[in-house]
C-alpha cells in the first residue's frame, strides 16, 4: 500500500508541475495575473507530494518490505537502521527522487519566500523550474521506478554494496545533489532573465546566495566523496581523476566561476551575458554530472548504479535542456545591455581572468572525461584517459590563476594599477622564497613542481592576508582604528578573505600528499619492522572477529619514531555475510604534518600479509582548507546585504535545513 | 584604452588560455592516453615493451600465485589467449579467479607488469572492455545487459 501512495504521488507531481510550466509562462507572457499566480501554490503542492513520496520510499525501507524491487536490491534486514535510511538514495532511482526533493524544496522557498521579487520573474522562475522537475519525474515513471513490486517477494534483500556502507558516504550523495540542484536556481533565473530580456543588480542579489549555497554544498559534497575514497578504497590516495569524480568536479569549476562573476553583475553591471551562459552551463554540467554516473556510460573504479537502457531518455533529457538554454541564450543575449565599463587592469578584468581560466579548466576535464567514450562510438578503439593526462592539463591552467588570485583582490573596481599592488605584495613573494627554500631543503630529492606548488600556496595565504591588512590600514592608523575597521568589514569580504585563505591551505595539502608521499608495499611476517619516511612499523599478526553484518580481519602494526611509540594502527579486512564482498579498512593516524596509513591485504602460503604503508604528508591541511572554505561561503551567506537588500531571500537559505527536517 | 581595444584584449586573452589549454591537452594525449588489449590483441598486434597499456580479461581459474614480496602471479585469458601477468601489491577486494580484471602496466619480455589492477566493485559485472574482448574471441556466454 505504501508503495502504491508513493507511487501515486510522484504521477500527481508530474501532472502539477506540468501545469506549472505552463499556465504561468504563459500569463507572465500575456500579462494573466491569475495565471501566474497558480505557480506559488504549485510549486508548494509539488514539493508536498515529493514529500510524501520520499517518505513512502523511506518507510519501505525501514520496513524492509521485499514485495518492492528497490529495497530487495538495495537493502537487507541484518543492515544497521542508518544504512537502511541512506540506503534510499544509495541507489539510482531514490537518488533520483532525493534530487527531485530537492528540486521541489527548493521550487517552494521562491515560492514561499520570494514576495518581493517582481512577479512575472517569479511565474517565469518557477516555470522553469517545474519545466526541469517534468524531465525527471518522466524519467523516473518511465524508466526507474523506485516503486516497482516484485512477484514473489524474496525472504531477504540483496543488501547495499559494502562499501557504501560508511558514515561519510551516507550523507555524500544529498550534499552533492544539494550542490547540484542549487545551481538549478541559478539556471532557472537565467533563463526567466532570457525571456524576460533583463538582467540587473537585484537579479544578481537574488541569484548569488543560491549559486553560493549551492556552491557550499557541492564543495563539501566532492570533499566528503575525496575523503571516503581516501580511507575507504585503501589506495592511499584522494583523487583519481575517476570520471565519476570528474562528472562533481566539472560543476564544481563552473560553479566557482559564476560566484565571481555573479559579483561582478551585482556590484558594477556588467558581464551579464557572460554570466547568464555560465549559469547555464554550471547546470548543465550538473545534469551531465548526475546522468553520467547514473547512466551506466562510465566505465569507472566507481560506478555503482548501471543500466544503459536509460541512456536514450537521459540523452534526448540532456539535448533539450542544454541546446534548448543555449538557443535560447544566442537569441536573446545581445539584448542584454550592460552599463558598466571598465579596463582590463581591475577588479573586473582579474574576476574574468578567473573565469576564463576556470571555463578553460573545465572544458580541458569534460574533454578528458569523454573523450574515451566518443572514441569508442565511433569505433576508434577503447583508450583509458588517466591521472598523467589531466594531471599534465589541469596543473598548468592553475597555475596562473592562483598567481593572479593573490593580486586580483587588491585592484580597484573600473580602472587599477597593477604597481602599486605588487609593491604591496613584496611581503608575499618573500616568504613564498622562504617557503620555497624550506621545502628545497627538508625534500630535496623530490619532485620540483612540489617546491613550487608549496611556493605558490605561500604566495596566495601570505598575499590574501596582506590584501586583508591593507583594507583594514594595518600599522598605518593606530590599532584601534584598524579593530573598528575590522568590525565594520562586511560579511562578503571576510568570506572571500577566508575562502582564500582556506584555499591556499588545501593547495599545500594537495602538494604535499601529492608530491611527497612515501609508499612501501610488501610482505610482512608478524614481527617484521619496515620504516617508511622515519617511522617504524612493527606487524603484530592478524586476528579474526566478528562486525553487525560482517566478519573481520584485523592487522595490528605498533608505530614508533625514534624508539618512542607512536600509535598502534588496526586496519582491517571485511568480508559481508550476505553478498561475501570484501572491503579494505585503512588504519589512518593523523596528525599535523602528516598521516600514516596502513592496509592489511591477504596472507600468503608462507604465513606473510600483504600489507601497504604510507606517510602521505599535509593531508590534513587539504580537508582543514575545505572547512574553512565551506564556513567562508556560510558567513558570506549570511552578509547584511542578502538580508537588508531583500530581506525575504536569506530567511529562505536559512530555512533549508529545517523544512528537510520538518518534511 | 577604447572600448574596441579592450574587447580586443579579452578575446586575446582568451584565445591565448584556449591555446594553451589545446597545447597542453594534444601533448598530454600524445603521452598519457593508455590502450586497452585483449591477450589476442597483445599476441596478434605488435606492442612495443615499456608502453603503458591496459589489458583486460578473465582471471583464469587456478592461475593465481601468491609469491613473496607481495607479489601475484596469475594469468589473463580471453578464453583463447593467455597472458602472465605479475603485480606487486595489494590486490583490489573483487579480485578472484574467474572474474573479469583488467590490468594497468607495461609488456616485459611476455610477461605483462601491472602496476594497477583494477576489478570493479560489483561481483555481477563484467567490465565492458573484458566483455567486449570475449565476445570478439567468440567465448562470450554471459547476456547482455539488459
Amino acid at each position: 500500500m505504501t508503495a502504491e501512495i508513493g507511487h501515486f504521488a510522484l504521477i500527481l507531481a508530474l501532472l502539477i508541475a506540468t501545469m506549472q510550466a505552463t499556465l504561468p509562462l504563459i500569463g507572465a507572457h500575456k500579462g494573466y495575473g491569475s495565471w501566474m499566480a497558480t505557480a506559488r501554490p504549485a510549486a508548494v503542492t509539488q514539493f508536498g507530494l515529493v514529500a510524501i513520496s520520499f517518505g513512502c520510499l523511506t518507510q519501505l525501507y525501514l520496513t524492509s518490505d521485499f514485495s518492492v524491487l528497490n529495497v530487495v536490491q538495495n537493502s537487507h534486514t541484518a543492515k544497521p537502521l542508518i544504512y537502511k535510511i541512506a540506503g534510499v538514495w544509495a541507489n539510482h532511482e531514490g537518488s533520483l527522487l532525493l534530487w527531485v526533493l530537492i528540486l521541489s524544496l527548493f521550487g517552494s522557498a521562491v515560492a514561499v519566500f520570494g514576495s518581493n521579487l517582481p512577479p512575472r520573474l517569479r511565474a517565469r522562475v518557477l516555470s522553469v523550474q517545474a519545466m526541469i522537475a517534468v524531465g525527471f519525474y518522466l524519467f523516473m515513471l518511465l524508466t526507474s521506478n523506485p516503486f516497482e513490486r516484485v512477484f514473489p517477494a524474496p525472504i531477504n534483500g540483496q543488501d547495499l554494496n559494502p562499501l557504501l556502507q560508511d558514515p561519510g558516504l551516507a550523507i555524500h550523495p544529498p550534499m552533492l545533489y544539494l550542490g547540484y540542484v542549487g545551481f538549478s536556481m541559478a539556471f532557472s533565473f537565467a533563463i526567466a532573465a532570457l525571456i524576460e530580456g533583463r538582467v540587473d543588480a537585484a537579479w544578481a542579489r537574488w541569484v548569488r546566495p543560491w549559486t553560493l549555497a549551492a556552491w557550499c554544498f557541492l564543495t563539501g559534497g566532492i570533499t566528503l566523496g575525496s575523503w571516503w575514497a581516501y580511507y575507504e578504497l585503501g589506495w592511499g590516495g584522494w583523487w583519481f581523476w575517476d570520471p565519476v569524480e570528474n562528472a562533481s568536479f566539472m560543476p564544481w569549476l563552473a560553479g566557482t566561476a559564476l560566484l565571481h562573476s555573479s559579483t561582478v553583475v551585482e556590484k558594477r553591471d556588467t558581464l551579464k551575458g557572460w554570466t547568464i551562459l555560465l549559469a547555464i552551463i554550471t547546470f548543465s554540467l550538473s545534469l551531465l554530472g548526475t546522468f553520467l554516473v547514473r547512466s551506466g556510460v562510465l566505465t569507472s573504479v566507481h560506478a555503482f548504479a548501471t543500466d544503459p537502457a536509460r541512456g536514450v531518455f537521459i540523452l534526448a533529457f540532456l539535448i533539450i535542456v542544454i541546446g534548448g538554454s543555449l538557443a535560447l541564450f544566442a537569441w536573446r543575449a545581445p539584448q542584454l545591455v550592460s552599463t558598466g565599463v571598465f579596463q582590463p587592469i581591475s577588479r573586473e578584468g582579474a574576476l574574468l581572468l578567473n573565469n576564463l581560466i576556470m571555463a578553460t579548466a573545465a572544458a580541458a576535464v569534460l574533454l578528458g572525461t569523454l573523450y574515451p567514450l566518443l572514441l569508442d562510438a565511433i569505433g576508434g578503439g577503447k583508450i583509458s584517459v588517466g591521472p598523467p593526462f589531466f594531471n599534465a592539463v589541469f596543473i598548468p591552467l592553475m597555475v596562473p590563476m592562483i598567481a593572479a588570485m593573490a593580486v586580483g583582490p587588491m585592484l580597484s573596481w573600473k580602472r587599477a594599477d597593477l604597481k602599486p599592488a605588487l609593491t604591496r605584495l613584496w611581503t608575499a613573494a618573500l616568504a613564498a622564497g622562504a617557503i620555497m627554500l624550506a621545502a628545497w631543503a627538508l625534500f630535496a630529492d623530490g619532485p620540483v613542481m612540489g617546491v613550487l606548488g608549496i611556493g605558490l600556496a605561500g604566495w596566495l595565504f601570505i598575499g590574501t592576508l596582506v590584501e586583508l591588512g591593507g583594507r583594514l590600514q594595518l600599522f598605518k592608523v593606530p590599532l584601534s582604528d584598524s579593530f573598528s575597521r575590522l568590525r565594520r568589514t562586511p560579511r562578503a569580504a571576510w568570506g572571500m578573505t577566508l575562502a582564500h585563505l582556506g584555499l591556499a591551505i588545501t593547495i599545500a595539502g594537495m602538494v604535499g600528499a601529492g608530491a611527497w608521499r612515501t609508499e612501501s608495499i610488501q610482505a610482512m611476517k608478524p614481527g617484521d619492522t619496515v620504516t617508511v619516511a622515519g617511522y617504524e612499523f612493527t606487524f603484530d599478526g592478524a586476528k579474526d572477529g566478528k562486525g553487525p553484518n560482517y566478519s573481520i580481519t584485523e592487522g595490528t602494526f605498533r608505530v614508533f619514531k625514534g624508539g618512542k611509540a607512536v600509535v598502534t594502527l588496526n586496519p582491517e579486512k571485511r568480508i559481508y555475510m550476505v553478498s561475501k564482498r570484501q572491503t579494505t579498512e585503512a588504519a589512518i593516524h593523523t596528525t599535523f604534518f602528516g598521516d600514516l596509513y596502513a592496509v592489511v591485504g591477504d596472507q600468503d602460503p608462507s604465513g606473510a600479509y600483504v600489507t601497504r604503508l604510507y606517510f602521505n604528508p599535509l593531508v590534513a591541511w587539504m580537508w582543514g582548507g575545505v572547512v574553512i572554505m565551506v564556513c567562508a561561503g556560510c558567513l558570506s551567506l549570511t552578509d547584511r546585504r542578502h538580508r537588508i537588500g531583500a530581506p525575504a531571500k536569506s530567511r529562505a537559505q536559512g530555512r533549508v535545513t529545517a523544512q528537510t527536517a520538518g518534511a | 584604452m577604447k572600448r574596441k581595444h579592450k574587447r580586443l584584449t579579452f578575446v586575446a586573452i582568451a584565445l591565448l588560455l584556449l591555446g594553451t589549454a589545446a597545447a597542453l591537452v594534444l601533448a598530454a594525449f600524445e603521452d598519457n592516453i593508455v590502450f586497452f588489449y585483449s591477450p589476442t590483441d597483445l599476441a596478434e598486434k605488435q606492442v612495443a615493451d615499456g608502453r603503458r597499456i591496459r589489458l583486460g580479461g578473465l582471471v583464469e581459474e587456478g592461475s593465481v600465485k601468491i609469491s613473496g614480496g607481495a607479489i601475484t602471479l596469475f594469468r589473463v585469458t580471453d578464453l583463447k589467449t593467455t597472458v602472465a601477468v605479475s603485480y606487486k601489491g595489494l590486490l583490489p577486494d573483487l579480485f578472484r579467479e574467474g572474474q573479469g580484471v583488467v590490468a594497468e602496466g607495461r609488456l616485459n619480455a611476455g610477461v605483462f607488469t601491472a602496476d594497477e589492477v583494477l576489478a570493479k566493485h560489483d561481483e555481477t559485472y563484467m567490465p565492458p572492455e573484458v566483455a567486449e574482448a570475449l565476445k570478439k574471441s567468440g567465448q562470450w556466454q554471459g547476456q547482455d545487459k539488459k
